[in-house]
C-alpha cells in the first residue's frame, strides 16, 4: 500500500511542520485559560494572582478565544490541507513560494495581533464587537491572519489547477477536491470580516473616522462566522471521509455523497449569518427566518455525513471481524489513540449537533441567545469534534513528518479519554446554566445576581475544564516528546488515505466542477443578503465612537 | 470517461436522506407555527437614534416607566457602562409592558430572566419588546454581552407586585 502514497519532501514536511508548531503554541497558551475561567464559574478565582501579568478576566477570555478559536484552528488547517492536497494530488505544490510568503504573512499577523492581546490593548474578545475598541494592530493583525490564509489557499487553487491540465478526464482524488472546497468557501465567507475590519474598524482604530456602525459590523462578521465553524470543521470531516476508514481497516462508504456534502457546505455555509443575529434590534424577523430555513438545510449535509462516515466505519469494523447489530464497534481500533479521538470527535459532535440545531431554531433561540448555553454548544463543535479530530489526526502526521513513532500512544490515550470526559461534564453543565439563563462571557463569581440553583452546575464546569486541561497538557506533551525527545525511535509512517468502496471514476461530473456550484453559492449570497446588506450599506451611521471600557 | 450523471445511492442512504429532510421540515413548521401562529416573535427594527446624544434628549434622557393607560406601560431603558437606568421598575401583576431598550456607549445585552425576552443592545439601535407579567415577583433584567470591565455586575429588577 505504502506505494500508492505519494511521500512529501522533506521540505514540504518541515513546512507542514512548521504550520502544526504554531498551531500546537497557540493551543498549548490559549488553554492555559480555559481552567482559569472554568475555576472562576466555581467560585476559585485565581486571575488575581496573575497580576500585574494578565489584568483581566476578559483578557485571559479574549486570549482564548483568540488563540484556540482562530490560531490553533487556523494554522492547523492551512498545514494539514498542504498535506492533504499534496498526497492527493500526488504533485508538488505549483508555487511553493506562494504559499511560503502565505504562511509567514500569518504569522506576522499573529505576532502583531498577538502584542496588544498581551498588553491588554485588545480585550475585545475573539468577536471584536465595535464598538469595544482595540488597538489598530489586532485589527491589522487579524487581516494578516486571514490574507496569508488566502494566499495558502491560492496556492492550492493553482495547483489543482495544474493537476486538472495534467489529468485530463479523470475524476479528481476526494481528499484534494474537499480541501480545495474548503478554501474556496473560506475566500468567500471571509469578504464579510474583510469589509468590516477595512471599510470601518481600521480606519477607525486609527483615528480616520469618528466612530462605527455596530449593527452593520455584526451584519458583516456573521457573513464569515458562521461559514468560520465550517472552515474549522470541514477539514475534520476530510479525515472522516478519507483519513479515518483507512485508519480503522476499511473503505469510504460513498465517494459521490462525500464529494455531494461538500459540495452542499460549499453552497450553504455563507448565506445564513443571521441565525446569530436573531436578536439584533436592526435585522428585520423576515430575514432572519429566511436564515433560519438557510440553516436547516445546512444541517442536511451534516446529516449525510454522519451517515457515510458511520457506514464506513461499519464496514471495517465488520471487515475486522465484528458480528451483529453493534458488535461492529466493539470491533474498531479503540486502541489507536488516532482513532479513538476520531470517535469521541464524532460522538460529542453528536451532542454538539442538537445543542446547535437548538440555537438554529429562530424562536427557540430567545431562550438561549448569550447563555452559558453557546460556549457549551460550542465546545462541543470547535473543541471537540474539530480540535479531537485534529489531535487524532497530529497523532499520526507528527510521526509522519518527524520521520519517529509517537511518544507514546499511552499518553494520547490518556489525553483523549480525559479531554472526553471533561467535556461531557463540562459542556453538559454549561447547557444547564444556559436553560437557567446563566450569561456566557461573565466571569459569574463576581456577579450579584446568582441564585442557588446554579451552584451546583458552576462546581460542574470547574470539574470538567480541570480535567479537560490535564488532558490539553498530555496532548501537548505526546506531540512535543514525539518531535523533540531522544527517546522518540525512528519510524516509517504514512499518510492514510482511504480508498472508496465504488470506483471514483462512478461518480458523476457535475460532482466534480467549480462553475455549477459556485455560481450557484453566488446567486444564493446575492438573495439572502444582497436586500439587507444593500439597505444596511444605504443607511450606514458611524455614529458609535466607542473606546477602551476594560 | 464515466458518462453517468446520477449518483449511486444505497437504499440505506436514500432512507436516512428522506428522514433528515422530514425532521427538518417538522423543525421548520414548529418554529413557523410558534412566530407566525403563537405570535413569538424576534425583535424587528423599531427606530435609529444617535448614541452620542441618546442620553441628553429624547425619551432615554428620563429613563423609566410611563403608564399609557390602567394596566399598560411602556419602559424607557438606558443601558450604559456599567449598569442599566433605571435599575428597578415596579408594576402590578397581570400589566402589559413594553420596553424600549437602547445603548449610550458599546454593545449590551437585556435578557429578561425566567421569560423570552432576550435582545441585543446596540449602540443607535432600539430594542423593542413587549410582555404582559402574569406571575407576581422579581423578575431580574441582566446584561448578557460583554461591555467591559464592570460587566458582571450589571443587571435591574422588574417587581411585579401581586
Amino acid at each position: 500500500m505504502s506505494a500508492n502514497t505519494y511521500q512529501l519532501s522533506q521540505e514540504d514536511k518541515k513546512f507542514v511542520g512548521l504550520h502544526i508548531f504554531f498551531a500546537v503554541l497557540a493551543l498549548s497558551i490559549g488553554t492555559l485559560f480555559g481552567p482559569l475561567q472554568a475555576l472562576e464559574h466555581s467560585g476559585l478565582d485565581l486571575y488575581p494572582y496573575l497580576q500585574p501579568l494578565f489584568k483581566s478576566y476578559y483578557q485571559g477570555l479574549t486570549l482564548h478565544g483568540v488563540l484556540n478559536a482562530l490560531v490553533w484552528t487556523t494554522f492547523f488547517i492551512t498545514g494539514f490541507l498542504t498535506l492533504v492536497v499534496i498526497v492527493g494530488l500526488k504533485r508538488e505544490l505549483r508555487y511553493p513560494k506562494l504559499n511560503r510568503v502565505g504562511f509567514w504573512t500569518m504569522v506576522v499577523g499573529l505576532v502583531m495581533a498577538a502584542i496588544p492581546i498581551l498588553l491588554n490593548e485588545a480585550s475585545v474578545l475573539y468577536t471584536f464587537y465595535p464598538p469595544l475598541k482595540a488597538h489598530w494592530a489586532f485589527y491589522l493583525g487579524l487581516t494578516l491572519v486571514v490574507v496569508g490564509s488566502w494566499i495558502e489557499g491560492y496556492g492550492f487553487f493553482f495547483t489543482f489547477a495544474a493537476w486538472r491540465k495534467e489529468n485530463p478526464g479523470v475524476r479528481s482524488p476526494f481528499i484534494a477536491l474537499a480541501a480545495v472546497i474548503t478554501m474556496g468557501m473560506w475566500q468567500i465567507a471571509t469578504l464579510g470580516v474583510a469589509a468590516e475590519i477595512l471599510t470601518m474598524l481600521l480606519p477607525w482604530s486609527l483615528g480616520l473616522i469618528e466612530g462605527t456602525d455596530p449593527q452593520l459590523a455584526r451584519t458583516y462578521f456573521w457573513f464569515t462566522g458562521h461559514p468560520l465553524v465550517y472552515f474549522w470543521l470541514l477539514p475534520a470531516y476530510i479525515s472522516w471521509y478519507g483519513m479515518l476508514p483507512k485508519q480503522a481497516g476499511g473503505k469510504l462508504f460513498s465517494d459521490s455523497l462525500g464529494r455531494f456534502a461538500f459540495w452542499l457546505f460549499f453552497l450553504l455555509s455563507v448565506p445564513l449569518g443571521f441565525h446569530h443575529q436573531y436578536v439584533d434590534p436592526g435585522v428585520p424577523a423576515g430575514w432572519k427566518f429566511l436564515h433560519a430555513l438557510l440553516t436547516y438545510s445546512v444541517f442536511f449535509p451534516s446529516m449525510l455525513t454522519a451517515f457515510t462516515v458511520i457506514a464506513s466505519l461499519e464496514y471495517a469494523g465488520r471487515q475486522n471481524g465484528g458480528k451483529g447489530l453493534l458488535g461492529w464497534i466493539r470491533a474498531l481500533p479503540w486502541n489507536n489513540p488516532s482513532v479513538s479521538a476520531q470517535l469521541f470527535a464524532g460522538i460529542l459532535f453528536f451532542f454538539g449537533g442538537i445543542s446547535g440545531l437548538a440555537n438554529a431554531s429562530y424562536n427557540v433561540n430567545l431562550v438561549l441567545h448569550n447563555t452559558a448555553w453557546v460556549p457549551g454548544h460550542f465546545h462541543l463543535t470547535v473543541a471537540s469534534a474539530v480540535t479531537l479530530s485534529f489531535w487524532g489526526i497530529s497523532y499520526w502526521l507528527v510521526p509522519y513528518i518527524t520521520g519517529k513513532k509517537l511518544l507514546n500512544e499511552k499518553t494520547a490515550t490518556w489525553a483523549n479519554w480525559l479531554w472526553f470526559i471533561g467535556m461531557i461534564i463540562f459542556s453538559n453543565a454549561m447547557h444547564v446554566l444556559g436553560l437557567l439563563g446563566a450569561p456566557r462571557r461573565t466571569p459569574l463569581g463576581l456577579a450579584p445576581y446568582i441564585p442557588e440553583e446554579w451552584s451546583g452546575h458552576l462546581l460542574r464546569v470547574g470539574i470538567g475544564g480541570s480535567i479537560m486541561f490535564i488532558g490539553a497538557v498530555l496532548f501537548v506533551v505526546t506531540v512535543a516528546r514525539t518531535a523533540w525527545s531522544k527517546k522518540a525511535e525512528p519510524a516509517e509512517v504514512e499518510v492514510p488515505v482511504a480508498e472508496a468502496i465504488h470506483d471514483p471514476q462512478d461518480t458523476p461530473q457535475w460532482l466534480d466542477a467549480f462553475k455549477p456550484w459556485l455560481i450557484g453559492t453566488i446567486a444564493l449570497i446575492i438573495i439572502a443578503y444582497g436586500p439587507q446588506l444593500v439597505d444596511q450599506i444605504a443607511n450606514i451611521s458611524l455614529n458609535a465612537p466607542g473606546g477602551k471600557v476594560w | 470517461m464515466s458518462t453517468k450523471t446520477s449518483m449511486h445511492i444505497d437504499p440505506y442512504e436514500r432512507n436516512w436522506m428522506i428522514v433528515s429532510i422530514v425532521l427538518l421540515l417538522g423543525f421548520a413548521t414548529a418554529i413557523a407555527v410558534a412566530a407566525f401562529a403563537f405570535g413569538i416573535q424576534v425583535p424587528s427594527p423599531e427606530q435609529r437614534v444617535d448614541p452620542r446624544t441618546v442620553a441628553e434628549s429624547g425619551p432615554w434622557a428620563e429613563p423609566g416607566l410611563r403608564e399609557l393607560s390602567p394596566g399598560k406601560y411602556e419602559a424607557y431603558i438606558l443601558a450604559r457602562t456599567w449598569l442599566f437606568q433605571p435599575r428597578e421598575i415596579t408594576v402590578p401583576v397581570g400589566s402589559k409592558v413594553t420596553f424600549y431598550v437602547t445603548s449610550a456607549d458599546v454593545q449590551h445585552g437585556f435578557k429578561l430572566q425566567n421569560t423570552n425576552l432576550n435582545v441585543q443592545v446596540i449602540p443607535g439601535q432600539v430594542s423593542k419588546l413587549t410582555i404582559t407579567f402574569d406571575e407576581p415577583g422579581d423578575y431580574n433584567y441582566i446584561c448578557t454581552e460583554y461591555c467591559g470591565n464592570g460587566h458582571a455586575a450589571m443587571f435591574g429588577t422588574v417587581h411585579v407586585t401581586p
